[in-house]
């Protein structure tokens, strides 16, 4: 002990010349702390299975299991171009958003989990996790408050694929007469998020969920007394009560993965050109725009594609 | 060197600590209130909470360091008055101070506390020390941590031959600790707030103190958070710990508890409530890079509490039942009756 006291006074620096090497060449705690953590590793400690993020395996496994047949057999998701996701590495997957409780999310997160094998982070309003259970049981199947820098640490950090939606609420609350119109992409965010975490943006492009939920009435005094961002009158209330708050119509869901764009910055900058960042949004809103016209041009029914 | 909160349980913990270390060769404890544990050889002044008397201190006893530990965190142990006396007013008196001309002070080391960030539905996963909190503070609690950090931050700026290293601590357990969780957690079931599960991120009192003197006699200035590796949630503390959970409404909350307050069961502040709804987690990586080994995870520091409380069931409070008693510190101290053996 006299030893390590001796050394570690040897080793100090004069305060007075901070040294480069803050304190790392220094003996920082008492040489026992060894064998104080040697206690048994967390694994052994744990009682559940939620990690830093939230997600819980047993309830995505559950979860899976349950939405597996309304994916399959309700919205027949169908496929396009899904080589243009990375198996590796991080991505952020940017899609237009539709249906007045979004039925898109699901669809391309499970979508891409069965199909690929890689877990897909969807952020999301982080008013979510004001709503008791509900908030708790989307982050514990995957769901993250959409905050920058959680969608940095996923992306640069932990490499994983995010899902993002640019449009927001302005995209699922549109009325009915304007679906497959893509709203602003927010202020480009998301562009910047790409370009700080150094990963390639994919686009991709959905049919089927603007017919999933469609808005045909929308009342601003409602939404504004119970604060939420709309308040919508749906096909489905209309068609069957109550139930239709919760249903979807089986709307068949067509989904085309755009090549990746590889943004030419430097990662890790303080900030992005404004222009740059608008440039790069406004581009990759047009290139998803014009595949859904595209799409829809093939497309010969709502129900059947 | 000069301990401020020596009546605190970090102050009297650390200024044992830095007793035993050979390059310290002088520790002057400050506080309003007697030492908690027993002290070999630590001067304790007694001062009042906004440390007038510090100037003359300082200059008399040629202090380089001072380690600020006296800022409280815990609201339920003081009233919002006195909350703002020690951790507005007592920092601000402490640093003019130390910063006062020709002041041989070299290095200021704070604990502070990651309540600085709040717990919003806004917030991010894991807050980085240069980010700021998403909601306006609302409690007196807060906001004097908030005032104290402006009051440093410019102090670091006017001094720039100081060395300042402020320290956020997340939530603290361990077995010593009375915490406003620590309580929570020795109830006969625990509080949660219904629907919400929100992660949690602790550290052991080992680490804080670990911590803080790693502070103390490395040279490692700026803000660091400091919390165990990873997060869980308040189900899985509770699970750990073997406690059934007692649900308190998600509206209303703060009405909710206040029979328990009332009752003297438990008091859970606001910013304690809101911890409850949302978590809260820190990036404890930068104060790592900077050398700190932590000896406790998260779930570590929550399966040595349990450990604790086992204990405490079997055997009752082990915790020391030391009283400071002046005339005989004073006697030991200085009395020439004292056989004194030179190192």
């Amino acid at each position: 002990m006299n030893l390590v006291a001796e050394e570690a006074r040897a080793a100090r620096p004069n305060p007075l010349e901070p040294s480069p090497t803050v304190g790392r060449s220094l003996v920082p705690v008492p040489v026992e702390a060894e064998t104080v953590s040697a206690g048994p590793p967390d694994s052994e400690l744990r009682r559940g299975d939620v990690d830093a993020w939230g997600r819980s395996e047993r309830v995505r496994a559950l979860a899976r299991m349950l939405y597996d047949p309304v994916y399959r057999y309700w919205f027949r998701a169908e496929w396009e171009g899904l080589e243009n996701i990375p198996t590796d590495g991080g991505a952020l997957i940017v899609a237009n958003h539709a249906a007045a409780i979004p039925s898109d999310a699901p669809v391309i997160m499970h979508g891409i989990e069965v199909e690929l094998q890689r877990a897909v982070y969807g952020l999301a309003e982080n008013l979510f996790r004001t709503l008791p259970v509900v908030g708790t049981l989307w982050s514990r199947t995957g769901g993250v408050p959409a905050h920058p820098d959680n969608a940095y640490r996923l992306l640069h950090d932990e490499q994983q694929l995010v899902l993002v939606f640019p449009e927001g609420a302005k995209g699922t609350g549109k009325h009915y007469r304007d679906r497959y119109k893509l709203r602003r992409f927010g202020r480009g965010g998301f562009v910047e998020i790409a370009m700080r975490a150094g990963v390639p943006i994919v686009p991709i492009a959905v049919v089927g969920a603007e017919e999933s939920m469609p808005i045909l009435w929308k009342s601003k005094r409602l939404a504004k007394l119970l604060g939420l961002p709309y308040f919508p009158i749906t096909a489905n209330t209309l068609l069957m009560g109550p139930a239709g708050l919760v249903t979807y119509l089986p709307a068949k869901f067509k989904l085309r993965v755009l090549p990746p764009i590889h943004l030419d910055a430097e990662p890790d900058q303080e900030r992005y050109s404004r222009s740059r960042v608008m440039e790069e949004s406004e581009r990759i809103r047009e290139e998803i725009q014009i595949a859904l016209y595209d799409m829809l041009r093939t497309r010969r029914s709502v129900w059947f594609g | 060197m000069l301990v401020t909160g020596l009546g605190t349980f970090w102050g009297s913990r650390l200024a044992q600590q830095l007793e035993q270390r050979d390059d310290v060769e002088i520790v002057v404890g400050l506080d309003t209130t007697e030492p908690r544990l027993p002290l070999e050889h630590t001067e304790f002044v007694r001062a009042d909470s906004s440390y007038s008397i510090l100037s003359r201190i300082v200059q008399a006893a040629k202090i380089d360091t001072i380690l600020h530990t006296h800022l409280l965190v815990d609201s339920t142990s003081s009233t919002g008055r006195a909350l703002h006396e020690i951790n507005v007013i007592g920092t601000m008196n402490l640093l003019a101070a130390a910063g006062a001309a020709g002041s041989p002070v070299r290095k200021v080391v704070v604990k502070s506390s990651t309540l600085v960030y709040g717990a919003n539905f806004k917030d991010p996963y894991s807050f980085r020390e240069e980010m700021s909190r998403t909601s306006a503070p609302r409690t007196e609690v807060e906001r004097s941590l908030l005032e104290a950090a402006n009051f440093l931050r410019d102090f670091a700026e006017d001094n720039p031959h100081v060395t300042v290293s402020k320290l956020r601590f997340s939530n603290v357990l361990g077995d010593d600790i009375d915490t406003v969780f620590s309580k929570a957690l020795r109830m006969v079931a625990v509080p949660e707030i219904l629907g919400f599960d929100p992660r949690f991120q602790f550290t052991h009192e080992d680490d804080v103190e670990g911590a803080l003197l790693f502070a103390t006699t490395n040279d490692v200035p700026g803000v660091y958070n400091i919390g165990g590796d990873g997060t869980i949630p308040w189900s899985e503390v509770c699970a750990i710990v073997g406690k059934p959970r007692i649900p308190l409404p998600p509206l209303l909350t703060n009405w909710a508890v206040e029979p328990l307050r009332m009752t003297r069961v438990l008091d859970l502040p606001p910013e304690m409530l809101s911890l409850l709804r949302y978590g809260r987690g820190v990036d404890n990586r930068r104060f790592k890079r900077a050398g700190y080994e932590y000896k406790y995870t998260t779930v570590g520091t929550v399966d040595a509490f349990a450990r604790s409380l086992r204990l405490e069931r079997v055997v009752g409070d082990s915790s020391s039942s030391y009283r400071y008693e002046r005339d005989v510190e004073t006697f030991f101290r200085h009395s020439p009756a004292i056989v004194r053996t030179d190192p």
